[in-house]
């Protein structure tokens, strides 16, 4: 007896209403497939950039502690990296491909990367309001419909509770600190406010994806819904660490119950996710290189092998 | 004495969740372990699939190394979240 498309398709959607997990070996229907490869793609490639920015600061730490925790850090998220490639190739693509894609600039990775870090308050900045927000993100997708995304996530999330609170802990002691230090934390914190809100994503008018990945189960919040959940829980943050958010138009909404806030600049966003952002052309090439410069150990380890089985 | 091979039987309790490692059992060939562990270790709804894997194919590491597999990782208290202090009043953290 043939199954045909049309029943595969109506098992495929009652699991989904169910709440039940599709598995890899499931039948899916191919835009499904798509969607999830490219998204967790996506994903997999901003955990691997991701390092970079804070990658620059590990020969600068001021102490060994602040070193020893800033690598651990930088290590977490090459190992959160990986999770997401082997989640990502159980639909059917391989390691090689998405690396491809990614040096190749045809898959990409959170525009947060493509900011500089000019200054050191800049890692306790991204712990708090970059890993917050992606954390904001992340905690949804534990319950996405595609197993192995939403395991690889349970593992990421439970990981990412150590990168925001060393960042909000290295921020209270600079403000502890001196005037510069202040001065230090405030001007980071006003460079990465409006990058860290549109993590979400374009407003949800602009989001032409985001229903289609609701329906699926892939997404459980719209981008503007995580938007405003990230606002209203760093607002008291904020007030805690003693700096403000560099938006004249953050106020509480008591008729909502929750905070309004201005509009970021998707002008801006568009030209960083189109490649003009400040170190877009700096982070592939370093990837590229990296790439590179490492062939000569995965052969070594394949002419390693190969011997070995020889013997 | 069994000249069948041995395989390790993992099971899915449900959707989303882990394959988990349930026992094992020998079988002549892959399709039999299969049929074997259903019989074996699935006879009460315990799952939704199972994996079975030849146990010569399973590369592991022995308790008796735990400590120069894991001791690396025991010092580094600050890979966790409770290592910061983040005052009490701070919500959300």
């Amino acid at each position: 007896m043939t199954v045909t498309e049309p029943q595969l398709a109506e098992h495929f959607g009652a699991t989904i209403a169910r709440g039940d997990r599709i598995e890899p070996r499931d039948w899916m229907p191919e835009a499904y497939r798509r969607t999830l490869i490219r998204q967790i793609a996506q994903h997999a490639h901003s955990e691997i950039i991701g390092m970079q920015p804070e990658g620059d600061w590990i020969s600068r730490a001021p102490s060994l502690r602040r070193k020893a925790i800033l690598l651990a850090k930088v290590q977490d998220e090459a190992g959160h990296g990986l999770y997401l490639y082997s989640a990502c190739e159980t639909l059917g693509t391989s390691r090689r491909e998405l690396t491809d894609k990614l040096l190749s600039g045809k898959q990409k990775y959170s525009s947060i990367f493509n900011y500089p870090t000019p200054s050191y308050a800049d890692v306790g900045t991204i712990g708090w309001l970059v890993d917050g927000a992606a954390i904001c993100n992340q905690v949804p997708l534990c319950r996405t419909s595609f197993g192995p995304y939403g395991r690889a996530m349970i593992r990421i999330c439970k990981e990412e509770s150590f990168h925001q609170r060393q960042g909000y802990e290295l921020l209270m002691t600079m403000m502890r600190g001196t005037d510069e230090q202040r001065a230090m934390v405030q001007e980071s914190v006003d460079r990465f406010w409006w990058p860290a809100l549109m993590m979400f994503g374009p407003p949800d008018g602009a989001s032409p994806n985001t229903e289609q990945s609701m329906a699926w189960g892939i997404k459980r919040n719209t981008n503007d819904e995580l938007r405003q959940k990230f606002v209203d829980m760093t607002v008291p943050q904020a007030r805690a660490l003693g700096v403000t958010l560099p938006d004249p138009q953050l106020r509480w909404n008591s008729e909502r119950q929750a905070h309004d806030f201005g509009e970021p600049d998707w002008d801006e966003f568009w030209a960083v996710v189109n490649g003009a952002g400040p170190c877009n052309a700096e982070r592939l090439a370093h990837r590229r290189k990296a790439h590179d410069d490492g062939a000569w150990v995965r052969e070594a380890a394949v002419a390693f092998a190969r011997l070995e089985e020889a013997l | 004495m069994s000249e069948w091979p041995l395989y390790e039987v993992f099971v899915r309790g449900k959707r989303g969740l882990n394959h988990v490692h349930v026992g094992s059992l020998h079988a002549p060939d892959d399709k039999l372990a299969l049929m074997h562990a259903r019989d074996v270790y699935t006879r009460r709804n315990e799952g939704v699939s199972i994996w079975v894997v030849r146990a010569s194919d399973i590369t592991a590491s022995s308790p008796d190394e735990k400590d120069p597999m894991f001791a690396p990782s025991g010092d580094k208290v600050y890979r966790h979240p409770t290592f910061y202090d983040i005052p009490a009043h701070v919500p959300h953290l």
